[in-house]
């Protein structure tokens, strides 16, 4: 299973000389196998699709983890939507409210954006997920409602040999004393559980994360400490806040590296970077 | 045993920041949490006992009308809630294993998820004032 992070950024794109090597792309992953493939939230990263010919392909699938700006701006500029009868799949958290095709609307349709959902040449199935499983090709999903403001989901994504874990925004130590250390009270603990690699948010030091506290977002102290519970083998810190400069995410992570040794390896979110996983 | 849904998970850490005594049962009425102050209700600390089955803590404290009568669980608030799937409040008098009386008011609402699953429920006990009913 590959693993290509096209945006790694949080909140809004942050493109620059000071953000040139960790990027400035929000969220956006793909993720083939054997000649399938899925593409994890429609941040502006997602433009890296437009290099790869969506007409060789059955179908295109989008997992949305939510519906932040940050995670579905890219969408307009999708190249597979504009492939007449191809067919897309948008997978997204359902809400108790209104329906994934509505939420979707209102950016895809002006003012936000000029075409409108219902001018897509290509062939649109919607599908709300909550705590679900589901298959696409021969990869195996579960999605679950994590902690983050509005319906949000992780995906657990299992493939031939590997698992990858995709939670790129994240609160998980909400409450007074943080993350509570028994897996059934973790959010998204089941996702996350032996994973290969996790792609998890990181977004705050834990000073910020003290000012910022029911934002939706991990310190990455706390993001170290659920990979730890989880056992993890691989953990991706993400969701870089564009407050950060490479220089200033370089300088976090020597201090992290410092002070925090885990039995797992853990590095952070770099836009463009593969991973190769069994 | 998988993780708790999340509506769960945040109903604890809500009631871990309250001063009040909260109990949060499953969906069979066993208790898988309950907070401090409710702690000083119970006489068990959850640090010690966990989680406990229905029929394990439903017997700690018995309930009472104002006349000393017992109240059939049915009738109980908490009860209602896991059975009929809404909120319930009641005010009644409790008696302790130490064997103290206490005029209480209890509120209990469920948890159903966004996906409109019933996950069990919460009950919020109040000191009640003299006047109340």
């Amino acid at each position: 299973m590959k693993i290509n992070s096209w945006g790694v950024r949080g909140s809004i794109p942050t493109s620059g000389a000071d953000t040139k090597h960790y990027g400035g792309r929000t969220s956006s992953t793909l993720v083939s196998e054997d000649g399938e493939l899925l593409v994890l939230d429609a941040g502006s990263g997602i433009q890296e699709f437009n290099s790869i010919n969506a007409a060789t392909y059955k179908r295109v699938d989008i997992l949305l983890t939510h519906l932040h700006m940050d995670h579905i701006q890219g969408l307009g500029f999708f190249s597979p939507f504009f492939v007449p009868d191809l067919e897309v799949h948008i997978w997204g958290p359902l809400s108790s409210r209104n329906s994934l095709h509505s939420r979707i609307s209102r950016y895809l349709s002006p003012p936000l954006f000029p075409v409108t959902i219902r001018e897509l040449p290509c062939n649109l199935i919607l599908h709300e997920i909550g705590n679900s499983q589901f298959e696409i090709g021969h990869f195996k999903i579960q999605s679950a409602f994590v902690i983050h403001p509005g319906p949000t989901v992780g995906y657990r994504i299992t493939g031939n040999k590997s698992v990858f874990t995709y939670i790129p925004d994240h609160e998980p130590e909400l409450g007074r004393n943080g993350i509570i250390k028994d897996p059934k009270w973790i959010s998204g603990y089941d996702l996350a559980a032996g994973a290969d690699l996790l792609y998890h948010d990181g977004q705050y030091t834990t000073e910020e994360y003290n000012k910022k506290r029911g934002w939706g977002h991990t310190s990455m102290v706390d993001t170290l400490l659920y990979a730890s519970l989880a056992k993890v083998k691989h953990l991706l810190i993400a969701h870089h806040d564009p407050q950060h400069t490479d220089t200033q995410l370089n300088e976090m992570f020597i201090e992290l590296k410092k002070e925090h040794d885990y039995p797992f390896k853990y590095e952070m979110a770099v836009e463009g970077m593969e991973i190769n996983l069994p | 045993m998988p993780a708790y849904e999340i509506e769960i998970i945040l109903n604890r850490q809500l009631a871990d920041c309250l001063s009040i005594p909260v109990f949060i049962t499953d969906t069979k009425g066993n208790l898988i949490f309950y907070n401090e102050p409710a702690e000083i209700l119970l006489g068990k600390k959850y640090s010690e006992t966990g989680e406990m089955k229905v029929e394990q803590w439903s017997t700690i404290y018995s309930q009472m009308d104002k006349d000393g009568n017992q109240i059939p669980p049915d009738e109980l608030p908490l009860v209602r809630t896991i059975r009929d799937c809404t909120p319930n409040h009641k005010t009644f008098w409790i008696k302790s294993l130490q064997g103290n009386i206490e005029k209480i008011s209890l509120t209990a609402y469920p948890i159903i998820s966004r996906e409109n699953k019933f996950l069990g429920a919460v009950a919020i006990f109040w000191k009640a004032k003299e006047d109340e009913n």
